[in-house]
């Protein structure tokens, strides 16, 4: 059943006609040819489609395009400005933080958004009492919703960490 | 997917009226188990009536020192809020061993309640469910059982069936009590949380008390004032469901339990209150001898299936390490 909605993707508004079934993640690739967020599972266990739906990070897999309103969405080609990387594109170059890559647009997504909530306060599974502290174990635990096959976790954890060391949260 | 009409609603009233005319509709929240299930054929609704930014995305105080969560707050936002973490850890640590950074930002208090077992025969529609296709049978019977249910399962008849429920957010506040305000077609009402959720009986299809265009607006949880602790063992350090989980609140004064409230995840088609366990600890000393024998109080109803037995002492140690925990941190 078709629905006439507006997408506003990094930055841009988008003015389109979707079946009600269309994912945002279907959305973006198939219909605006964004082809940053990469569809992996398509069941919201990946992670690799996340992005920044009004800055929180969600599973665009998951979420059905006529309900996304007038929410902002950034994709990981949105968090680049004035075609210069964000902090943790260039971040995991640095670190080699990925082998294929299919997962690391997804990753840096989550990642964003990991760092807003733990600048926020937010706690995890693995926080103790006392300020938020981005050590490794925290990492791993708030970026497992995010997979990677080739397993370059052992570079992503670090090119996560060094982002987050230079925001202050972690000591 | 089946195609669907999407629409949306000026008020929760408008929501459940739109609802009410349509046995085939469904109310969409987060979506991030009904989206799911709809791709995988599992859910086929013919009209989505979008309510998740119609009910209450805040938590309010309540005058005896409780809070009123909105169900269109985000899972996230309830683990993070400082009055939950202060006054019912156990409901911030729930939500926090559950599900994934992205999900627990999209997924909703009220959706988390209604998501559906994550048994794997339910949602694959090509093998037999009785709560998925009714008289189909169950195949997780004599099949895959590893993560099915210890307790209160159907295990023959049409309604068997072994699924477990699969929230550990209901598990925590099936200790602390709560009590989930619904409205419907026929106003509004008021349902503890322990008597939401089912057993299979002879009806496994239904999962809940609820009736058809009832939408949950908020849940209560009365104040508690004293340690609670949520404990889950899973096949994998996060982002998995859970084996076994302990949602426990114990009360100690001069070496005597006073209170205590428990409850299981992961053994059961619902959140599994261990009244029997209760029952057995009050007025006792809090002692590592007395909460064994607590857990084997509740246990010894426990009907394992051929590969899921180890969930018994896994429960029951589980049970003990965390009233441990609880005790020696209050003390």
């Amino acid at each position: 059943m078709d629905t006439e909605i507006t997408l506003r993707v990094d930055g841009a508004a988008h003015p389109l006609t979707v079946d009600t079934r269309t994912t945002l993640l279907d959305a973006l690739r198939e219909r605006l040819r964004n082809t940053s967020p990469k569809k992996g599972c398509d069941h919201g266990q990946c992670g690799a489609c996340t992005v920044l739906l009004d800055g929180r990070r969600v599973n665009s897999c998951l979420v059905l395009a006529v309900t996304v309103g007038d929410a902002e969405v950034t994709t990981s080609d949105g968090l680049a400005g004035d075609d210069r990387p964000h902090a943790l594109h260039r971040s995991f170059v640095e670190h080699d933080a990925f082998q294929c890559g299919y997962c690391t647009p997804g990753q840096i997504c989550s990642a964003a958004g990991m760092l807003a909530e733990a600048r926020a306060g937010w706690p995890s599974a693995v926080t103790g009492d006392g300020e938020i502290d981005l050590t490794d174990a925290e990492i791993r635990e708030r970026m497992s919703g995010n997979l990677c096959r080739c397993a370059a976790y052992a570079n992503i954890v670090p090119a996560v960490a060094a982002v987050a060391a230079d925001e202050g949260v972690r000591r | 997917m089946r195609e669907f009409r999407y629409e949306r609603a000026d008020d929760v009233d408008g929501a459940v009226a739109l609802l009410a005319g349509h046995p085939s509709g469904a109310f969409l929240a987060g979506g991030t188990n009904l989206v799911d299930l709809m791709k995988l054929g599992v859910a086929t609704p013919d009209l989505l009536v979008d309510v998740r930014e119609l009910t209450s995305a805040e938590v309010t105080d309540l005058p005896d020192g409780g809070l009123r969560i909105g169900a269109g707050v985000p899972n996230a936002d309830l683990a993070a809020d400082p009055r939950v973490r202060q006054r019912f850890p156990v409901l911030s640590q729930a939500l926090l061993a559950g599900a994934s950074g992205q999900l627990r930002n999209r997924a909703t208090s009220g959706g988390n309640l209604l998501q559906r077992t994550r048994c794997g025969y339910f949602t694959d529609i090509t093998v037999p469910c009785n709560k998925r296709e009714p008289g189909s049978g169950c195949g997780a019977l004599e099949g895959v059982h590893r993560n099915s249910a210890i307790l209160g399962q159907t295990l023959d008849g049409p309604g068997t069936c072994v699924a477990t429920h699969p929230s550990d957010m209901a598990v925590a506040l099936a200790v602390l009590d709560a009590v989930v305000r619904v409205t419907g077609p026929d106003g509004e009402r008021q349902v503890p949380v322990t008597d939401l959720h089912r057993l299979p009986g002879d009806d496994p299809s239904r999962d809940t008390t609820l009736r058809h265009g009832e939408l949950i607006i908020a849940v209560d949880v009365p104040a508690l004032g004293f340690p609670s602790r949520y404990r889950k063992v899973r096949d994998r350090a996060s982002f998995a469901f859970a084996l076994v989980s302990v949602a426990a609140a114990v009360r100690v004064d001069d070496r005597v339990v006073t209170d205590v409230r428990l409850a299981l995840g992961g053994v059961a088609h619902r959140p599994w209150r261990a009244r029997a366990a209760e029952d057995a600890l009050r007025g006792q000393p809090p002692t590592e001898a007395a909460f064994a024998a607590a857990a084997d109080a509740e246990l010894a109803a426990a009907t394992p299936l051929r590969d899921n037995g180890f969930k018994v002492p896994l429960a029951r140690n589980l049970v003990v390490r965390t009233l441990l925990d609880l005790v020696e941190g209050s003390r």
